[in-house]
């Protein structure tokens, strides 16, 4: 990469993999969990996420000078909320529909873990280029990981990908459904969205045994 | 003599090799091993795992040969072509070749792909994680066909199958390490899954889904279908005190999952796994001490007139206090899933409130949740959970009465 220095580059590889957010440091899990059961939610989340992390970390590290170390919280929420308010509106007018599935959840992209995470424990203490980019790596961890969990979770449970019926329709029974297959409802409910990551965090572990923790 | 020097052979061949473990499971599944288990939940006898769990399959073939029988009588029962049982437990209605053929065909497959299925995914985490082939899965495997209902399809019950044995057991370690009874996982998971399979009014009889099907595609056949008697009840309709419900529902002539519906053979069984030392009394008894005394409170509750009739709690409250035992796969699972050594509290003290609670809570989500008809699978998953928790306290409080002996003592 001639654009990023190798240490640039790592802070964008790192996190999609051996320092996932999700999978490694258990961070943003309620919003994987809640709105995975479709994939364009998911990415439609994914996207959110990674425009106020990024926008965000930017705009702490340029203020990390001048802010009171007593008031960062309140500082750091402010960044965020405004953020997260030009999320929902865009959405509200270009995607209403959209919005109405993801619900509260835009909302509570102030409180995932990972902005918070993120500004903490790199934004005020790195350079604007630096943390725009682990703003960008970190979110896209995020995003790998949402949209792994939701392809499995629309696939299994709904029989569909982004809405389109790839699996055939279950009402008219053509597709696989001509061979008895049926929709697995337990897809759809939150705690398979837990054994989904679950198991993502299995087979990562397994492939790497440097990531076990005792 | 040569099956078993033959085996013997073979497994000293394939000693060391990968796949050393499958042939030391089918010895030690056929012969007496020359060594028994040195760890674990069964310390204190003799016999070695494999033994105490073929002596809980030995109590489940009543309850299997039952429902195999009771699956073609629910059959040509709803068909009209014979009439209901009259007589006692041995009525020739009842124990009929028709009847049997029936339900064996149905039975048989269910009990192949559960074993096959649940054996296969333990071989291959045996030969992956290069350890022996624990033997949990013996259990588990009959207990499952056991506890669908007999018109589940096939591949459903692999799925289940493969996650309950995978996230149920193998993640945390195999047999002895699991936290949830891996059977009711896989039930719940069937539940959850495939509701339409698992509930309703068409899933219980042999037959029932198919032909509602050649129905709605146009042929005149007659609709088939048979409500449980819990599901009735859920509905609002009082079937238990009609004719002779009740003592059919104790005897087992009743639509239900395969093999829970006859409480007396339960009652038998259990009787048989307290003899023999295996299963534990002290569970299966608080656990319908616990089922008791949520019936009577809502027996209470109605007596008391505080619950109008039209509440669709009504008919369930209403029911009998003893009623509740006989019904629904409370029998079953009291005796043979709650008191799993591995998922049921350990200490003494534990397994009474542990087994009090299951009950409790079985007649409880029965009740308020019409969505689940029966409760006791999910209160045994409930308890499950918490039976940690509960040795833990007991452990604890143990130290500090003996503690506080020793200070009166010395002081």
């Amino acid at each position: 990469m001639g654009l990023l220095s190798k240490k640039d580059a790592s802070l964008i590889t790192d996190p999609l993999a051996d320092n996932n957010p999700i999978t490694i440091q258990v961070l943003g899990i309620c919003s994987a969990l809640a709105i995975t059961a479709e994939l364009e939610a998911s990415i439609v989340m994914a996207v959110s996420v990674l425009f106020v992390l990024a926008i965000g970390n930017v705009v702490i590290s340029l203020m990390r000078n001048i802010i009171p170390s007593k008031i960062r919280i309140i500082v750091q929420l402010i960044v965020v909320a405004t953020l997260v308010i030009v999320v929902d509106l865009v959405l509200k007018a270009f995607a209403y529909e959209l919005s109405k599935t993801l619900s509260v959840f835009v909302g509570l992209i102030i409180t995932n873990c990972i902005i918070m995470g993120r500004f903490e424990a790199f934004a005020l203490a790195n350079g604007p280029w630096k943390s725009f980019l682990d703003g960008i790596g970190n979110s896209l961890g995020y995003a790998i990981i949402l949209v792994v969990v939701g392809f499995f979770r629309e696939l299994l449970g709904s029989g569909s990908l982004l809405g389109f019926p790839v699996l055939g329709n279950p009402i008219t029974k053509t597709g696989v459904y001509e061979f008895g297959y049926e929709n697995n409802g337990f897809m759809i409910m939150p705690p398979m969205a837990l054994i989904v990551v679950g198991i993502i965090i299995w087979i990562q572990r397994s492939k790497n045994k440097a990531l076990i923790e005792d | 003599m040569g099956l078993k020097s033959n085996l013997h052979n073979l497994k000293e061949k394939y000693k060391g090799t990968k796949m050393a473990p499958a042939f030391n499971a089918i010895h030690t599944f056929l012969y007496l091993p020359n060594e028994t288990t040195h760890n674990g939940t069964h310390i204190k006898v003799a016999d070695d795992l494999k033994r105490t769990m073929n002596t809980v399959i030995l109590a489940l073939v009543p309850c299997l040969i039952f429902g195999m029988f009771n699956a073609g009588y629910q059959h040509y029962l709803a068909l009209g072509d014979i009439e209901a049982v009259s007589g006692g437990f041995f009525s020739s209605e009842f124990w009929t070749m028709d009847n049997f053929l029936v339900g064996f065909w149905k039975i048989i497959p269910l009990v192949i792909v559960s074993y096959g299925v649940g054996l296969g995914v333990e071989f291959l985490f045996a030969v992956i994680k290069k350890h022996e082939v624990e033997e949990g899965y013996l259990v588990t495997g009959m207990l499952v066909p056991l506890i669908v209902p007999i018109d589940i399809p096939l591949w459903m019950l692999a799925v289940a199958v493969v996650f309950g044995v995978v996230i149920g057991k193998e993640i945390f370690g195999g047999t002895g390490m699991n936290i949830l009874n891996p059977a009711l996982t896989i039930r719940a998971f069937l539940f959850f899954a495939y509701p339409t399979w698992m509930s309703g009014d068409k899933v219980w009889v042999e037959g029932a889904v198919k032909r509602t099907q050649e129905i709605a595609d146009g042929a005149t056949l007659d609709a088939i279908s048979g409500e449980t008697i819990l599901g009735s009840l859920a509905q609002g309709h009082d079937v238990l005190n009609q004719g002779n419900e009740l003592w059919n529902s104790f005897l087992g002539f009743i639509p239900g999952s395969v093999g829970e519906t006859s409480t007396l053979l339960i009652v038998l069984a259990g009787l048989f796994l307290i003899f023999a030392k295996i299963g534990s009394w002290r569970i299966m008894l608080s656990s319908v001490l616990g089922a008791l005394a949520m019936g009577l409170i809502f027996n209470g509750i109605i007596s008391q007139e505080w619950l109008p009739e039209y509440s669709k709690f009504y008919v369930l409250m209403n029911t009998e206090f003893w009623h509740h035992l006989l019904i629904g796969g409370f029998a079953f699972g009291t005796v043979f899933m709650a008191t799993d050594p591995v998922t049921a509290s350990q200490t003494n003290k534990g397994k009474w409130i542990y087994g009090f609670l299951v009950g409790f809570f079985s007649i409880m989500i029965r009740v308020f949740n019409p969505g689940y008809p029966e409760g006791v699978m999910l209160a045994i998953l409930l308890m499950n959970v918490f039976a940690p928790t509960i040795d833990h306290y007991v452990v604890k409080g143990n130290v500090k009465q003996r503690l506080k002996r020793l200070k009166a003592k010395t002081a």
